[in-house]
């Protein structure tokens, strides 16, 4: 075989990729062919010389530690990402437990207020004059609370309605004045109450929905700064339908 | 052996060639943040990977492979390969070396600059090839695994990469 032949496979063979009988002729013909191995001398020095020279970058300590805590911090985040679950769950139930008691006196606020305006509710009806002005005209019964309550507040219409407008007296809650109005449907008194939300302080919601109370129907809502308080012992519908005709007469 | 390898096993795996794949990666981006980067794409997806990994699998071609890809489809990766020529690679003769020309003979008394400095001239496909072959010592095996390529393309292109080199080097031995 001329040096032309093994030459062309020179870099195949210092690449140890010959097949083993082919590498151990090509080591025997280096051995005795002085051009051959010249040749294989001068690739050797260029495989040298590039393998130096490719190895020139190194990263940096930062990359490498940030690299390892990537991949093997894995158990070690994972232990602090237990700690931090732990930790959440403990600011979670704190919170939780914070919000419920919060919650708890809230509800017990309110349903303090509840019980008062039921209370007012069955002690008015109770009494031998459960009004102070007798009458079913809301022009005179209006009227009447000028100068007793810091506030004024509008009738509705009874008129095409089922119900009728009894009296009205002057009452208190949480220590604050306020319009208490009987009224009546088919022999039951309604109640309806009205307070400023600020003297209430904020104690219930925009439109808290108590439902049923100490056995009575109750509807509550906040409008134009005050507080309106329907209950009593009429369907749930006639207090809502009594509500109703509050709310549109103070729009 | 084909079974599953447990992925606690990934960081004695992948660690040890921390080194290599940020030098290759430096050299493919030649940008030092970039090649931050694309380490560190490269062992976030080996690690997504890793349970698909079957033991028997050369690990090192499985990784360099990874950051080859993810280097593809980078920015400069895309613009880098945009410059590659268009030569047939495969089914042609395999190239005789010049292996008596006065650059490869005095190749080894080139300071590592000019040598470094004609690896960043070649294109990509010829400057990873040789990194592979030399830097890394990897088998035409291995580097067909990583190129993705069939090992006669392997020898092709190996074979062209260096005759490259030996020009990019030539001005400078000619004016010794």
């Amino acid at each position: 075989m001329a040096c032309e032949s093994w030459q062309a496979k020179l870099d195949t063979y210092l690449d140890g990729e010959l097949p083993s009988e082919q590498m151990r002729a090509y080591d025997a013909h280096v051995r005795n062919c002085l051009s051959c191995s010249s040749a294989a001398l001068a690739l050797v020095q260029r495989k040298r010389s590039v393998h130096d020279a490719g190895k020139r970058f190194a990263p940096s300590a930062e990359f490498r530690q940030r690299m390892q805590r990537s991949i093997a911090g894995r158990p070690r985040r994972s232990r602090g990402f237990a700690w931090m679950l732990a930790a959440v769950a403990v600011l979670v139930f704190a919170v939780a437990g914070l919000s419920a008691i919060r919650l708890g006196r809230e509800q017990a606020r309110t349903a303090q207020v509840y019980g008062e305006v039921a209370d007012l509710h069955v002690a008015t009806l109770a009494s031998s004059s459960p009004v102070d002005v007798v009458s079913s005209d809301r022009h005179t019964v209006k009227p009447w609370f000028q100068g007793k309550i810091p506030f004024a507040f509008d009738l509705p219409e009874l008129q095409n309605s089922r119900f009728s407008l009894l009296g009205g007296r002057m009452t208190y809650l949480e220590q604050a004045p306020g319009a208490h109005l009987i009224y009546q449907i088919r022999k039951h008194e309604i109640s309806v109450l009205i307070f400023q939300e600020s003297s209430l302080h904020g104690r219930l919601g925009e439109n808290a929905s108590p439902g049923r109370k100490l056995s009575f129907n109750l509807e509550t809502w906040s409008q134009g700064g005050l507080r309106y308080f329907v209950i009593g012992d009429a369907s749930s519908s006639d207090i809502e339908t009594l509500a109703r005709l509050f709310k549109t007469t103070q729009t | 052996m084909s079974g599953a390898v447990p992925p606690s096993h990934f960081e004695d795996l992948a660690m040890p060639l921390f080194d290599s794949l940020y030098n290759f990666a430096h050299w493919l981006t030649q940008n030092r943040e970039e090649a931050e980067d694309l380490v560190q794409e490269t062992y976030a997806k080996a690690l997504k990977g890793f349970a698909s990994f079957r033991l028997g699998t050369n690990f090192r071609a499985w990784m360099f492979r990874i950051l080859r890809n993810t280097f593809l489809t980078s920015r400069t990766g895309l613009k880098a390969t945009a410059t590659v020529p268009l030569e047939p690679e495969e089914g042609g003769p395999e190239l005789a070396v010049e292996s008596t020309t006065p650059e490869t003979i005095l190749m080894d008394r080139l300071s590592q600059e000019s040598v470094r400095g004609a690896l960043d001239q070649l294109p990509v496909n010829f400057r990873e090839i040789l990194l592979l072959c030399e830097v890394e010592e990897m088998s035409y095996q291995e580097i067909a695994e990583t190129l993705s390529i069939p090992i006669g393309t392997v020898m092709s292109r190996l074979s062209r990469a260096r005759k490259a080199l030996g020009e990019q080097l030539r001005p400078q031995v000619q004016g010794r």
